[in-house]
């Protein structure tokens, strides 16, 4: 585990040494505000759903972004091999890179703090909701990451890496909006793998095990693959 | 210290290393040649623990590095070929975040970390990011982070290719250096560093071992026959061809082609262990001709490479 803390620490520090950490960041602070704000006040609520609605969207978009290098650049570089090689385990290095990558879109969900610490001043926030919806987004967050991962893990380009993880991720993200196209009978196990529906559940406020359940599913699958990945590559 | 029994690597159909046999004693500097392809950088990387063995096992210290790779890998310190290190970070983060990985901590880590930027002569580049570096200085990065741990055996994968001269003293000049206590494997396909750096050579080609000894061994056992160059001037191939050959100890007279006219060249290839030079000058002194040149040509550990690695 301590081996673990330290790819962390520095995969974590990687992300601020490149501009790449600050664009995204200013990419996603600049989309999602102009999309909440747009809306915001023709509802006349103050609430912060229009953002919520959207963050799964967003997220499959960016998060992918996020991951791309973790295992690419390494793969490109060769980087892989001096990693491999000291006394690590290609599971001190998932769960370091992962959890680096929970930590980015932690820090790309705090300056969003101050939407709601903005609508507050207009109106009776409700600070239930939004601790639950901050605690979703993460937890959602940490799915996209593990997906994201594991494309980065497939291949030595960063931009194949994107667009792999973005399709995966956007396909869970707005699965629940094609549920038309499948058959009855499937219907109830498709619209279990959206990761919106378990998101607006938990965004809600309201805490079931079986959201939760889904996300770590997801964490665990994404991760579990990105192993079996990199056991393949030996 | 090192035990490899019948290690082989296959990529899919194709067998990159077929079956090698080695056995690496405590304090030895091994040199692995042979042409591109033909299995060098497989064999490290297996030694290392980066690739699985698709047969065979390595056992380091007597430890399987297939069962226990980590008690493997922290006695093992490993360069791959041209470096291939975090670009953006620091060299003294870098190194930094290397030595916490090997369990150094604080006052052990500031000591080693200190100790090696003297070994490698990396004092005045520590706050420069490693993407600026010269091919050479991140080479010494590299043999920096391949020794933070003080490891018992050091491997290291082409540590001069694309050096200049100068860096290619300055690295060998370090590895033997480290030899003195360590054991060293070097992988490389430049003959005169292997005859330079390592007491050992192992040549390897198409997944195979070729042949395994120290340069003298490998020179005397492929060099059955030498070669005795004789240049004359007022000479005829014929009369000279037939004097020779009657010399104890000569198999075969060739005339080597020259673009003068007057002067006869020829070589004179010797039976197994014979040295047959004092009849062959007696021979020459008795006729008319006026002897230039006579040397004897003893192979080179290249033409001995070329040819093993050719025939095979």
């Amino acid at each position: 585990m301590r081996q673990a803390l330290l790819i962390f620490d520095k995969e974590f520090r990687d992300y601020f040494i490149s501009p790449i950490a600050y664009i995204v960041i200013a990419i996603f602070l600049f989309v999602t505000g102009w999309l909440f704000f747009s809306t915001f006040f023709v509802f006349g609520q103050a609430d912060l759903r229009r953002f919520f609605d959207l963050l799964p969207f967003i997220f499959a978009l960016v998060v992918p972004a996020i991951t791309m290098r973790l295992f690419s650049e390494e793969l490109n570089v060769g980087s892989y091999e001096i990693l491999l090689t000291m006394p690590v385990t290609s599971r001190d290095i998932i769960i370091g890179k992962f959890l680096a990558g929970v930590a980015f879109v932690a820090a790309i969900l705090v300056p969003t703090l101050a939407y709601p610490i903005f609508v507050s001043f207009l109106g009776e926030l409700d600070w239930g909701v939004m601790v639950g919806s901050y605690f979703g987004s993460l937890l959602m967050g940490a799915a996209y990451v593990a997906i994201g991962l594991f494309a980065s893990s497939l291949t030595r380009n960063q931009i194949i890496a994107l667009i792999v993880g973005m399709v995966i991720c956007a396909l869970l993200a707005i699965i629940d909006k094609m549920l038309f196209f499948f058959p009855q009978s499937i219907l109830a196990v498709v619209s279990y793998l959206s990761s919106a529906i378990h998101f607006e559940n938990i965004a809600k406020g309201i805490v079931d095990t079986r959201d939760i359940l889904y996300f770590c599913s997801v964490v665990f699958l994404g991760l579990y693959a990105t192993h079996l990945v990199m056991q393949g590559k030996k | 210290m090192i035990h490899v029994e019948n290690l082989t690597k296959f990529y899919d159909d194709f067998c990159a290393v077929d079956q090698i046999n080695l056995d690496v004693a405590k304090g030895e500097i091994i040199g692995l040649l042979g042409p591109n392809g033909a299995g060098k950088t497989t064999t490290l990387r297996m030694l290392t623990g980066y690739f699985n063995p698709s047969e065979g096992d390595i056992r380091v210290k007597d430890i399987s590095v297939h069962k226990n790779p980590l008690a493997v890998k922290s006695l093992i310190g490993y360069l791959p070929e041209s470096a291939p290190l975090y670009k953006g970070m620091l060299v003294y983060d870098y190194l930094d975040h290397v030595a916490k990985i090997r369990g150094l901590r604080s006052t052990a880590k500031e000591k080693r970390l200190g100790e090696l930027a003297d070994m490698c002569g990396l004092r005045g580049i520590m706050h420069q990011t490693i993407d600026t570096l010269s091919k050479g200085l991140k080479q010494r990065v590299g043999l920096a982070h391949a020794m933070m741990s003080d490891p018992e055996i050091l491997v290291l994968d082409e540590p001069t290719s694309g050096l200049d001269p100068n860096q290619i003293v300055d690295i060998r000049e370090i590895i033997r250096k480290i030899g003195k206590e360590k054991t060293v494997i070097l992988s490389t396909h430049i003959l005169s560093e292997a005859e330079a750096t390592c007491n050992r050579i192992v040549i390897i080609n198409k997944g195979k071992i070729i042949a395994d000894g120290s340069t003298e061994d490998i020179k005397s056992r492929n060099s059955r026959a030498d070669q005795i160059q004789i240049e004359l001037l007022q000479a005829e191939f014929e009369p000279v061809s037939q004097q020779l050959e009657s010399v104890k100890g000569v198999r075969r007279v060739e005339q080597i082609p020259s673009d003068d006219a007057s002067r006869l060249k020829v070589q004179v290839s010797t039976e197994d262990g014979c040295d047959p030079r004092i009849d062959l000058y007696a021979a020459v002194k008795s006729s008319d001709w006026v002897l230039i040149d006579f040397h004897r040509e003893s192979k080179t550990l290249e033409t001995i490479f070329r040819e093993l690695t050719r025939e095979n």
